[in-house]
């Protein structure tokens, strides 16, 4: 395993925005991240690079428990591991050239060779499809879709085992998303790192995820893989989410039923008792209210869901 | 308007630099020509004792031009790294400085300057550390503020996951980030300094007579106001045009400075 969280919790002061969340990431392998704004995504990322102190639970990395570790210990570590933000805008500093953002992981793990800092950097910009006349540039000479490139060359100039791409294209144009889309999908199979790619539109990582984790109010209520969260999610919130997202296929697209979600996402200050998605779930009955669903996988397939609903022989149908 | 104040400001430090070497003496007295009014010999007239009223606003700029530029300096060698640490590591420091601050920005901030300048004693020295310290709680909450805003920048995260250590993330990323608004400060600060030396002097508090600075030059003309109006009006028309001119200055660099009108 190359991540492992477990039992992962972080609160800011009342606000819950992590509250008990595991998962694993395999070598070279991608998992898709899911969830509404607010549901805690960006916390859980923040956690595994250690910008941000977890509550309680673990990380561990390549086997290695780095909860705890110290800023100083932590930092060697960093080769095996970056981030690519979701603001093109406040993600690079604008007082160093695109040179230098991309060459700083190299710098500040000590490869100071003039030549070969230059050498790499110039192979990276070009990997993530950026001309070598950008180099000299500065960030706000840059459209969003090169600021993204940018941010993913200095990601990856380490080779690290594990990228963590937090809505990596959520912010650019609907024109840019899928080139630069095309460009992590294509970056991850030609480089083999692990990635947590985190998103709120299912459908950006229906072709880019090996499994993918479907998160609400700080907690994972259904993961498995891609192909079986798409053919046959488990979890109401799950069967909500993708019936909002559009499908390529016409066909298929006519005969859906869209299951419209009542109410707003509750606060992570006061999450609902029992099933935190009752609230909103069309499905809910009284069991809900006070009890809280753990993730189970009745069938064993490495497909488990947390809804009381969720049996053997049985999964719900929110359409219905 | 910035252009203007660019203007007056190179006016303003050149009058400094190269203005007391054109003109004569500011001591030298001419007995036969005292309170005389603006003539060929004597541009801008004489004082009470024959002295050459423009040699002494040349001399006095100097003067002008050391105290605001000095005690600025002062209070940003000494602000800037306090309100770097403060605001960058958020422990103990930073409640004790700003605690510190908000108690001697409630003064306003000459009269904090007076009340220094009367401890430490007049003398131009006196005057810089006066003014100095008392711009420094501007400086401090400036950089601080700043400061809290660059740090959670995702730039400053990207560099913690880049694997960089804190000085190099305070020296490259976030004091860069926070210069602009300092460097608008500083023109603020500057013609504050200017008239808080003039103020100072004037009340006797600051430079001494027979050094000439703006400030001793008024207290000589408050006698004079009648007979002798020019002496007061070259040196208030000087401490006016000085800090118009920073000013102007300031607002066209927030102008250039601000990052948002890069996009
Ligand atoms: N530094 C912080 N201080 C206080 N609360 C925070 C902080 N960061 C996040 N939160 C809160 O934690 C919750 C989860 O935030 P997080 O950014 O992880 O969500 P997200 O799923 O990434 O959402 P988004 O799609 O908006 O990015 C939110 O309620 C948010 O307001
Ligand atoms: S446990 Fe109840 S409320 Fe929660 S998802 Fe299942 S049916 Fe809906
Ligand atoms: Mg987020």
């Amino acid at each position: 395993m190359i991540l492992r969280i477990d039992n992962l919790v972080k609160h800011y002061g009342p606000v819950r925005a992590v509250d008990g969340l595991s998962l694993e990431i395999g070598e070279g392998e991608v998992l898709g991240l899911v969830g509404e704004s607010g549901s805690g995504k960006s916390t859980v990322g923040k956690c595994v690079l250690r910008l941000t102190e977890p509550t309680a639970g673990t990380i561990e990395l390549g086997g290695r428990d780095i909860t705890h570790l110290s800023r100083r210990a932590m930092r060697p570590l960093r080769r095996d591991v970056h981030m690519v933000f979701q603001d093109p805008f406040s993600s690079l500093n604008p007082r160093f050239t695109i040179e230098r953002i991309v060459a700083e992981p190299l710098l500040r793990h000590k490869v100071t060779d003039r030549r070969e800092v230059a050498g790499r950097v110039a192979a990276m910009l070009e990997k993530v499809g950026l001309r070598q006349e950008m180099r000299k540039r500065f960030p706000h000479e840059l459209s969003g879709g090169q600021r993204q490139r940018v941010g993913l060359a200095r990601a990856l100039i380490l080779e690290p085992k594990l990228v963590v791409a937090d809505e990596p294209v959520s912010a650019l144009d609907v024109s840019v998303q899928a080139s630069v889309l095309n460009l992590i999908t294509d970056l991850q199979r030609d480089m083999g790192f692990s990635c947590l790619f985190i998103t709120h539109d299912l459908s950006v990582v229906e072709f880019l995820a090996d499994r993918i984790a479907v998160m609400y109010l700080g907690k994972i209520v259904e993961s498995g893989p891609t192909a079986e969260i798409f053919a046959g999610p488990r979890h109401p919130y799950t069967q909500a989410l993708l019936s909002a997202a559009p499908v390529a296929d016409p066909a298929r697209q006519r005969e859906r039923r869209r299951i419209v979600l009542g109410g707003d996402v509750p606060s992570p200050m006061d999450p609902p008792s029992g099933c935190r998605f009752h609230t909103r779930c069309p499905l809910a009955y009284d069991e809900c209210r006070t009890s809280e669903p753990l993730l189970n996988d009745p069938r064993g397939s490495g497909h488990p869901a947390a809804c009381h609903l969720v049996t053997a022989d049985r999964v719900p149908d929110a359409a219905k | 308007m910035p252009m203007a104040g660019l203007v007056l400001v190179v006016a303003f430090v050149l009058l400094a630099l190269l203005g007391p070497l054109v003109t004569g003496d500011p001591a030298a007295q001419d007995y036969l020509a005292t309170l005389a009014p603006p003539s060929g010999a004597h541009p801008m007239g004489t004082d009470d004792l024959g002295r050459d009223a423009f040699a002494r606003i040349a001399h006095g700029a100097q003067v002008s031009l050391q105290a605001g530029v000095l005690s600025t300096l002062l209070a940003m060698v000494v602000g800037i790294p306090i309100g770097l640490v403060a605001g960058f590591y958020r422990r103990w420091l930073d409640p004790i400085v700003m605690r510190l601050v908000d108690v001697t920005l409630a003064f306003p901030f000459l009269v904090f300057a007076v009340g220094l300048a009367a401890i430490i004693g007049p003398s131009l020295k006196g005057v810089v550390l006066a003014l100095g310290f008392s711009q420094l709680p501007a400086i401090i909450r400036i950089t601080r503020g700043e400061v809290l805003a660059v740090r959670e920048m995702d730039y400053v995260a990207a560099a913690i996951a880049d694997g960089a250590g804190d000085g190099h993330i305070i020296f490259r990323y976030v004091l860069p980030n926070c210069a602009s608004p300092l460097i608008v400060q500083a023109t603020v600060a500057i013609p504050a300094a200017i008239i808080g030396e003039a103020t100072l002097s004037f009340l006797g508090l600051g430079v001494q007579p027979p050094t000439p600075s703006w400030g001793v030059m008024l207290t000589t003309a408050q006698q004079y106001l009648s007979d002798a109006p020019w002496l007061a009006i070259w040196p208030g028309l000087m401490i006016a045009l000085a800090t118009l001119g920073f000013n102007l200055l300031g607002d066209g660099l927030r102008d250039v400075l601000d990052p948002r009108s890069h996009r």
